[in-house]
């Protein structure tokens, strides 16, 4: 090898050493002005658990809360509204909550809760996020047990949350982490497992 | 001489053909960057121009981050400013930056005008990118002061208050022009809401145009350099200055590692010392600002002093303003005032040598005396430096004429 | 590079020179040094505990959130919710007063002020000097004044540890007239319930908990920019050898 090639070859090797250095450290650079979007310490503050007293919630009763800016749903189910769960089985697009993101793994059963009696599930339409309107009315000829009706483009959800097939929402509707403290008390946002 | 051609005359076919035939992309590269020939001898001073274009980015950057979170009322603007030191993930970082790069704006800029005075670059044929110069200044400096009352804290508060006042100097309008200014009786939300819209739009918008039109200028007539001699001059048989190399790659390389030397210099400030012993973050403005209260010790910051200095030295309030005017804009005439028959100092005789030195110490010690309190002995020995620093350019017409001078070489001396 | 000339490098060596000397003279209030070490976790602890229990009745902290001293001082929840949070319902609060502001302003003339920033304004020799100065004054409504801030509003908080001492003025007259005052020292009147050495480590742990609140960052600040100079090091060496090469053939 020539002296000028030699001269070439430690050129380009110094010029990319010098690219790689200084592309690594301004992503480096980068990341504190991505990692500053993102919710701040008051952010968290006021996304900070909740808790919701349901002492005197009545059978067939719904209230709906905040938690972190969102609305959530507590219903208290009666012994018939459990019991038409699994009347509409065949028409729902996840019976058997199968999505792993849109419940925590204790609420991976038929009526997607703690406490059978109790649903508690975000007030968010999977579809576009309006906010579904009740309607606990029995209307067998529409072979609607009752559940959640999506008021923007028409989802439906059953009792449990669950999302009926032919309707624009993909999946059921999403259970936020909660924990009872007492019988008549539950914390939404922070479940046994975390902290 | 070896000369390494930049790779980037791909522009025959494929892509680039298909943009250049639509956007002078490669004519524009060719034109700022590969075939920009600049005095290959430009030495420490002639970092200053793209340390400054770092720092206006870094501001820029910092600043879009900033104003996600800050928020331009009286009521809230203390607490958002703490709200993005503490609760902002990473928001100290980049308030940091934007404080102390507010400060090496400055620095960078007074080095940067200072390398101009020393080797004559605002003279014939570049006094227009000198008055382009002066007026990103005076921008500057409009930007710096807006931004300082954004935090609202005490000195936020009452510097804007000391400054604002002295349009109240100027006669028959003054009065007017301050409750304009302030938009209020006093210096209000009013006046912070509109400082914001300032701050970050319209003197923004105005740097980043005069900086355009700098450099356009700049790259019109070629850069000067430390023996002030004209490159274009003397030319080779393919019409390249003979003392010129491409800007890129060997001023890219070169000013690479000035950025890098700035950077760390830049990064101990932010990371080890973000108030700079108060003068780039000063401690009273660290206090809410109180309307009813002024801190003992009121200066503006560090920038400004000179300047400031000056206008106290005046006894009198309209005198004390227009000094105070004149000696912002004075070093707009110096394409002008200097009449020497060489650009640089290099070839300058001992008078315009001395004179320079003179003007240098009178201006540091203007800045120092600006940050003490107004008492006779400071007072005194700043009616000197300005008697000093204005007589620097008052007399510059005659003492540059008169001074003798060494005799230019042909070619710009390298030592390799 | 080219070699400096002489008058740049002469300019460089007065920029810097000056730019000492400017930094070198801000200071001058005579002022006990606090002598605060920002790395004892443990003075951090217990100034956490001597704030939320002797200050924070009055003073809040407003820009600091529990959570924030907790994860910095080591600080379990439980600890944290236990021993510091007593008017704080959730780790996320912020330190607040129960007080209401004008209650307070009546009572003592104006308001406490918050002390999330106190260290930054005032620094924290002033702070250290304050809490050491009150002396009886029977002429203040408290009963007490202040060497670092005569006329304070505020009442001898730790009375009970330091016990009251009374200060002992001298004046001189010149022979124009006026009269200089100057502090000569305190005098111990009632012994407090700890004695001075213990009274000054009671209060530089308060001192030293705000200067950390004033700057929770800081630490991490510190570490991380060491880390920021070592990459910046490393990519000058390779910036330089690249400069050098590419510049290796112009004479």
């Amino acid at each position: 090898m020539s002296e000028d090639d030699l001269d070439r070859n430690r050129r380009h090797f110094l010029t990319v050493a010098t690219a790689v250095t200084g592309v690594a450290g301004l992503t480096a650079a980068v990341i504190p002005f991505i990692s500053s979007l993102k919710p701040s310490a008051r952010a968290q503050a006021l996304g900070a658990p909740v808790e919701v007293s349901i002492g005197s919630l009545k059978p067939g009763e719904m209230i709906r809360v905040l938690w972190r800016g969102r609305l959530v749903f507590v219903l208290r189910r009666t012994e018939e509204m459990l019991s038409r769960l699994s009347a509409n089985i065949e028409n729902l697009r996840d019976p058997d909550s199968v999505e792993v993101e849109q419940q925590p793994d204790y609420a991976v059963n038929e009526t997607r809760s703690v406490r059978p009696e109790y649903l508690i599930v975000e007030g968010s339409c999977t579809h576009l996020g309006c906010a579904p309107i009740e309607d606990f009315e029995v209307r067998p000829t529409e072979s609607w047990g009752g559940g959640f009706f999506c008021p923007c483009h028409g989802s439906k959800f059953d009792l449990a949350g669950r999302v009926f097939k032919g309707v624009p929402a993909p999946t059921n509707l999403r259970v936020p982490p909660y924990r009872f403290i007492t019988d008549d008390l539950i914390m939404i946002g922070q479940d046994s497992g975390a902290v | 001489m070896a000369r390494i051609e930049a790779e980037v005359d791909k522009s025959k076919d494929g892509l680039m053909k298909w943009i250049n035939d639509r956007f002078p992309f490669t004519e524009t590269m060719k034109y700022h960057a590969t075939e920009y020939y600049a005095s290959k001898n430009f030495n420490f001073w002639y970092v200053f121009g793209v340390l400054a274009f770092v720092i206006l980015f870094i501001q820029l950057f910092t600043g879009i981050f900033l104003t996600m979170n800050y928020k331009p009322s009286a009521s809230e603007a203390f607490a958002s400013v703490e709200y993005i030191m503490r609760d902002v993930e990473w928001g100290w970082l980049i308030r940091y930056m934007h404080s102390t790069g507010a400060s090496f704006f400055f620095i960078v800029v007074y080095l940067h005008m200072f390398r101009a005075m020393l080797y004559g670059s605002y003279k014939k044929p570049r006094e227009l990118i000198w008055i382009i110069g002066m007026l990103i200044f005076l921008v500057l400096m409009a930007e710096a002061f807006a931004g300082y009352l954004l935090p609202w804290g005490q000195m936020s508060y009452w510097g804007a208050q000391v400054i604002i006042s002295l349009f109240g100097a100027i006669p028959w309008v003054g009065d007017a022009l301050v409750e304009l200014i302030r938009g209020d009786y006093m210096i209000s939300d009013i006046t912070l809401n509109r400082f914001f819209a300032l701050h970050v739009i319209l003197l923004p918008l105005a740097l980043i145009g005069l900086i355009f039109v700098h450099i356009v200028a700049l790259h019109e007539v070629g850069s000067n350099n430390p023996d002030g001699i004209e490159i274009k001059d003397k030319k080779d048989a393919d019409g390249i200055p003979l003392d010129g190399v491409a800007f890129h790659p060997y001023h890219t390389s070169k000013d690479l590692v000035a950025i890098i030397i700035f950077l760390i210099i830049f990064c101990c400030v932010v990371f080890f010392a973000p108030e700079m012993g108060g003068y780039f973050l000063e401690h009273a403005n660290f206090e809410p600002a109180n309307m009813s209260a002024t801190p003992e010790h009121i200066v503006p910051v560090w920038y400004f002093t000179p300047f400031y200095a000056i206008l106290r030295a005046v006894p009198d309030k309209l005198w004390g303003f227009i000094f105070f005017g004149l000696s912002v804009i004075v070093p707009l005439f110096l394409p002008w005032l200097d009449r020497s028959r060489v650009k640089s100092i290099r070839y300058r005789g001992w008078i315009s040598k001395s004179a320079l030195c003179a003007f240098v110490i009178a201006f540091l010690a203007l800045g120092w005396l600006g940050t003490m309190p107004a008492d006779p002995p400071y007072v005194m020995a700043a009616r000197v430096f300005a008697v000093i620093y204005f007589a620097f350019f008052i007399l510059m017409p005659y003492y540059t004429t008169i001074d003798k001078t060494k005799p230019v070489p042909e070619r710009v001396l390298y030592h390799g | 590079m080219a070699r400096l000339k002489n008058i740049d490098s002469f300019l460089i060596v007065t920029i810097c020179l000056l730019a000492t000397q400017g930094l070198a003279a801000s200071g001058g209030a005579e002022v006990e040094s606090a002598n605060i070490d920002p790395n004892n976790i443990n003075s951090l602890q217990r100034g956490a505990a001597n704030f939320m229990n002797y200050c924070s009745g009055c003073h809040s902290a407003k820009y600091v959130r529990y959570k924030t001293i907790g994860e910095d001082l080591g600080l379990s929840e439980e600890m944290l919710v236990d021993s510091l949070m007593f008017n704080a319902e959730s780790t996320f609060d912020t330190i607040q007063v129960s007080m209401p502001s004008d209650d307070a302003s009546q009572w003592y003339g104006t308001a406490p002020p918050d002390l999330s920033l106190m260290a930054r304004a005032k620094g924290v020799d002033y702070i250290f000097t304050f809490l050491k100065g009150f002396y009886v004054d029977a002429e203040s409504p408290t009963g007490v004044d202040n060497i670092a801030l005569p006329g304070t509003s505020m009442p001898h908080v730790l009375w009970e540890l330091q016990g009251y001492q009374s200060a002992h003025f001298e004046s001189y007259e010149d022979s124009e007239g006026f009269v200089t005052t100057t502090f000569k020292g305190f005098k111990q009147i009632t012994p407090g319930m700890i004695d001075s050495e213990d009274y000054d480590k009671f209060i530089r742990d308060i001192v030293n908990f705000l200067s950390y609140i004033a700057e929770p960052v800081r630490g991490f600040r510190v570490m991380l920019g060491k880390w920021v100079i070592i990459y910046l090091i490393f990519f000058l060496i390779i910036a330089r050898m690249l400069k050098k090469q590419i510049w290796k053939d112009v004479k």
